[in-house]
């Protein structure tokens, strides 16, 4: 039996760690302990949801891109995925809070039980076309409540093992069709973030304005004179000319695409926004670029986080808004996109002293994508009781971040079984299971 | 799996045999003039030193280096107050107003007045929009003059390194007001001297206090934690162990984390004593936790305000954060790749002298590994040490801070703006990357051009062509020495000669230190 018919019997023996959809309307939050995907496909609430079942495989080039967001800090995913349906959480949060929906700034209601963070609102359509899904109490197994130790065990996919010298999309690089281009992957950023950290090329997307701005090495005359200075095969070599490489192709794409803009009149947005609006149409009109990373900081919220005003809204916002701009500009390539957002671990259950929370355990993942069986929220709820908080303080871990990622690398980016195996060493071969995420 | 630039196999077998005889060529010549482990020559030495003590020579520094031998040099850099500074650079100092002030006096000049009962939002708004205009510009200013101009370079490297390690985030509210006394009043004046006090310094500094939270702890159930006070913050109580002492391995607990927390709590700042003029920080007694506590094992006598003194006392001298510190020193001036037997070595220094820094680096900058040649023009500068090498090598004087921190920026490392406390890092694999790396060739070519905007008062106009004539190749071959291979310098010869300082600048040779 391979392993994808295991997985199959699992799911059909209704045992195992499968992911199920939880809090849907109409069905009761799946209980700690309930390990039955009895309600997870065929629950009868679930084609209540923008209906995924009914919805037709949406067309796009048939190129599967993943976007990859990172929040670096921890962001507090039970203030962005609020159990609004549960007494507890307001009683640990009495400042926090976000409000139940209906009331001022509060949740916008997704389940009945859980809410969105009223800073997200432009995300909701997604949710409504059941395109935007989360997987609620996920997140690593190690227990580091430490910001870059786990940082760097998400990103090389390699918990509570140090000195992993490469990250995971820089692995699953190895594993895309061999169409190669400098732009198979791009970076949006100046430095080099772990996950991208290996023997293969991601090209950078400066942010800002500057990106598109030509420089004085776009001209012949200048890269006549450092293209023999930097022949040689070490690392600098291998950079300028990867770099040069993407560079022309970005100019083009770039400069063709806000050429356009221009001519629609429609100026460029500020910010995160003018970055992924960017991104979004270079992958829309390139589809060899197959993986993007961003990382958004700032969400280390130990004093004064607000509820659904305040700091933390005043991040989620600009986050939301530069969302749904990636996913507008993606256009018809959002149908092979799927964009992951995911933190390094996520915040105490009681907000402290300081209208702020420190650092906790289980987080939510964001999953938005053309062909996701959104309006869903996947994972287990291991509830907010005291026996059930992780060391009594933190929201508890039901869901393996790498469960997910191997999810979207196999069922979205087509990767084997084996190609898995290396790209998440020590999972992906006893691999717990994997959440029918795609219609 | 294939490269990113399959080519045709004939033409792929091709370019492998051209590669691997540059290769070999390469390592013949070498052979012939050094050989792979031959010890560095005296001008090579020269400049090694003031790569890694310095950010790069200026125009006849390596000469001066050789003349006076680089054990002289490395003595007088660990003792930076026997180096007089320049008049010009004590004069362009003494002209940054917001330099001289005190934190409290910084606060009460700029700050907020929110601590007015009557000052309304548009009154706070605006003091803040002055703050954010003012203050930045001349903090980086200063940090900019001394990088570049300053002769106590190996002060300026500790200074970064320490500033670095003790990470603060100017963009978060009031630290704008305090990172400029901050790097100059707990960080700069222990540089070289001692551990704990540096560590001492800088928890007691109201830039750390508010950017890691602890101002507002309080133990929980304490008479006087109230209001926004009420709660006990672990923020800083982590990140002091993390990343300031014993490094993320260093053997503590969570518990230990929550503990130490209480023992800083009351560690906070005073804004009335700011206003009446005193000193920022004051601990408050009835804030603290005086419950019993166990910290990294060993129980603790209740004693107030004592506790965060013996808990900073216990984390200074911890063999732990001897090592990570240790590491972290080798990092910086030796190679990515630290040598464990060269960390012992520091480490063992950094206990049996108590945390002193330059012990530490006398040791380091002693030991056969600084010198080998293995390690030699090796290190990929980061963004922060190309430009101010840059700067360095062209004498640019730096008039406008602004174009400058633009582009330590774009790099990806503006100053005092990491958001969070771990700090920039310093290997290649952060900062290699292909778009980088042209961006650095594109700020080489327009420094080397002459027009830059650094060299300039901001508002002045740009210069013509006979005001601001390109650098001089020669002149930066002559400054830079064997930093530029004599291989790369045949290629450069053979470029325009209008190219030709911007290729120096933007040779990979200048990319290494």
């Amino acid at each position: 039996m391979n392993r994808r018919h295991f997985l199959r019997y699992l799911g059909a023996a209704g045992s195992g760690a499968i992911l199920v959809p939880i809090g849907l309307s109409g069905c009761a939050v799946v209980p700690r302990g309930d390990q039955t995907i009895s309600r997870a496909s065929h629950a009868p609430g679930q084609v209540a949801y923008g209906s995924p079942a009914a919805r037709a495989h949406a067309q796009g080039d048939g190129a599967p891109r993943m976007v990859v967001v990172f929040l670096r800090g921890a962001v507090d995913g039970l203030n962005v995925v609020v159990p609004h349906g549960d007494p507890l959480y307001y009683q640990a949060r009495p400042t926090i809070a976000v409000a139940p929906p209906g009331q001022a700034n509060g949740a916008l209601d997704l389940t009945g039980y859980f809410g969105l963070h009223p800073a997200l609102q432009p995300l909701m359509p997604y949710w409504e076309s059941g395109q935007l899904a989360f997987v609620h109490a996920s997140g690593s197994p190690d227990g580091s409540r430490s910001h870059f130790e786990a940082q760097d065990y998400m990103e090389t996919g390699t918990p509570g093992q140090h000195n992993t010298r490469d990250g995971w999309l820089n692995r699953l690089m190895d594993y895309l069709p061999a169409e190669q281009s400098p732009l198979q992957a791009i970076n949006v950023g100046s430095a080099t973030p772990r996950i991208f950290s290996g023997h293969n090329v991601a090209a950078n997307l400066q942010t800002g304005r500057e990106a598109a701005r030509p420089s004085m090495i776009d001209q012949p005359r200048w890269s006549q004179v450092f293209d023999p200075l930097y022949g040689g095969e070490d690392a600098l070599g291998k950079a300028y000319r990867d770099g040069m490489a993407a560079r022309k192709q970005l100019m083009a794409e770039i400069n063709s695409q806000e050429q356009q803009m221009a001519n629609n009149g429609a100026p460029l947005p500020n910010g995160l926004s003018m970055d992924t609006a960017r991104l979004g149409r270079l992958m829309r009109h390139d589809p060899r670029i197959r993986l993007a990373f961003l990382a958004v900081g700032g969400w280390d919220t130990h004093a004064g986080q607000g509820n659904g005003t305040g700091k933390l809204a005043g991040g989620l916002a600009p986050l939301g808004t530069g969302l749904a701009t990636l996913a507008r500009e993606l256009g018809p390539a959002f149908n092979d996109t799927v964009i992951v957002v995911m933190s390094e671990f996520g915040r105490t259950f009681r907000e402290n002293g300081n209208g702020g929370t420190d650092h906790g355990h289980g987080n939510a993942m964001w999953l938005m994508g053309g062909n996701l069986r959104g309006g869903k929220i996947y994972g287990q709820w291991p509830g907010l009781n005291q026996t059930a908080l992780n060391e009594g303080r933190d929201l508890a871990i039901t869901t393996d971040f790498r469960a997910v990622l191997c999810a979207l690398s196999e069922r979205h980016m087509r990767i084997s079984d084996q190609a898995l195996e290396k790209i998440f060493p020590q999972y992906a071969a006893g691999s717990k299971g994997v959440p029918a995420l795609f219609v | 799996m294939l490269p990113s630039h399959p080519a045709l196999p004939s033409c792929r077998t091709a370019l492998l045999a051209l590669a691997l005889l540059a290769g070999l060529m390469g390592q013949a010549r070498a052979a012939t003039s050094a050989g792979a482990s031959a010890p560095l020559s005296e001008q090579e030495r020269a400049l090694h030193v003031l790569n890694r003590l310095a950010y790069g020579p200026r125009p006849g520094d390596l000469e001066q280096v050789e003349r006076m031998g680089v054990k002289r040099y490395i003595d007088e850099q660990l003792h930076p107050e026997r180096i007089p500074l320049p008049e010009d650079l004590q004069a362009s100092l003494a002209a940054l107003p917001a330099l001289q002030m005190t934190s409290m006096q910084v606060f009460n000049e700029y700050g907020p007045p929110s601590f007015k009962r009557d000052a309304s939002k548009e009154e706070q708004q605006a003091a803040r929009q002055r703050a954010s205009r003012e203050l930045p510009p001349q903090f980086h200013m200063a940090r900019l003059l001394q990088a570049t101009q300053s002769p106590r370079q190996l002060e300026e490297v500790m200074t970064e390194f320490w500033a670095n390690h003790f990470n603060v985030f100017e963009g978060k509210e009031w630290v704008l007001y305090w990172v400029g006394d901050y790097e100059k009043s707990a960080i700069r004046p222990y540089a070289l001297g001692n551990f704990r006090d540096l560590l001492g310094a800088v928890a007691h500094h109201p830039a750390m206090l508010y950017y890691l939270d602890n101002w507002l702890s309080s133990g929980t159930g304490t008479p006087g934690a109230r209001g926004r006070f009420k709660g006990l913050n672990e923020n800083y109580a982590r990140e002091l162990m993390e990343l300031h002492t014993l490094g993320v391995d260093g053997g503590y607990q969570q518990a230990d984390v929550i503990t130490l927390a209480r023992i800083l709590s009351g560690w906070t700042i005073d804004v009335d004593a700011m206003k009446a003029g005193a000193s920022p920080f004051r601990f408050v007694a009835q804030r603290h936790d005086d419950g019993p506590k166990v910290f990294l094992g060993k129980p603790l006598q209740a004693s107030g305000y004592q506790e965060g003194e013996a808990a900073l006392d216990i984390l200074a001298s911890h063999p732990s954060t001897a090592r990570f510190i240790s590491t972290q020193l080798v990092e910086y001036f030796v190679s990515d790749q630290p040598d464990p037997a060269l960390v012992n070595k520091l480490a063992q220094k950094f206990l049996a002298s108590h945390g002193d820094i330059r012990a530490v680096l006398q040791t380091l900058f002693d030991s056969p590994q600084f010198w080998a040649r293995s390690n030699y023009q090796t290190q990929f500068k980061t963004p922060y040490q190309f430009v101010v090498s840059a700067l360095r090598a062209g004498d640019i004087p730096v008039r406008n801070s602004k174009p400058v921190n633009g582009e330590l920026g774009q790099f990806g490392m503006p100053l005092y703006g990491w958001l969070t406390p771990e700090g920039y890092k310093y290997s290649q694999a952060a900062w290699l990357n292909p778009g980088a790396l042209l961006r650095r060739i594109n700020f080489a070519g327009s420094l080397a051009g002459g027009k830059s905007p650094i060299a300039r008062a901001e508002g002045a106009p740009a210069p013509s062509n006979a005001e601001a004539p390109p650098l001089d190749a020669q002149q930066l071959l002559r400054t830079l020495g064997p930093a530029i291979t004599p291989q790369a310098a045949a290629q450069i010869d053979a470029a325009p000669a209008n190219q030709r300082a911007g290729l120096i600048l933007g040779s990979p040779d200048f990319m290494k230190r």
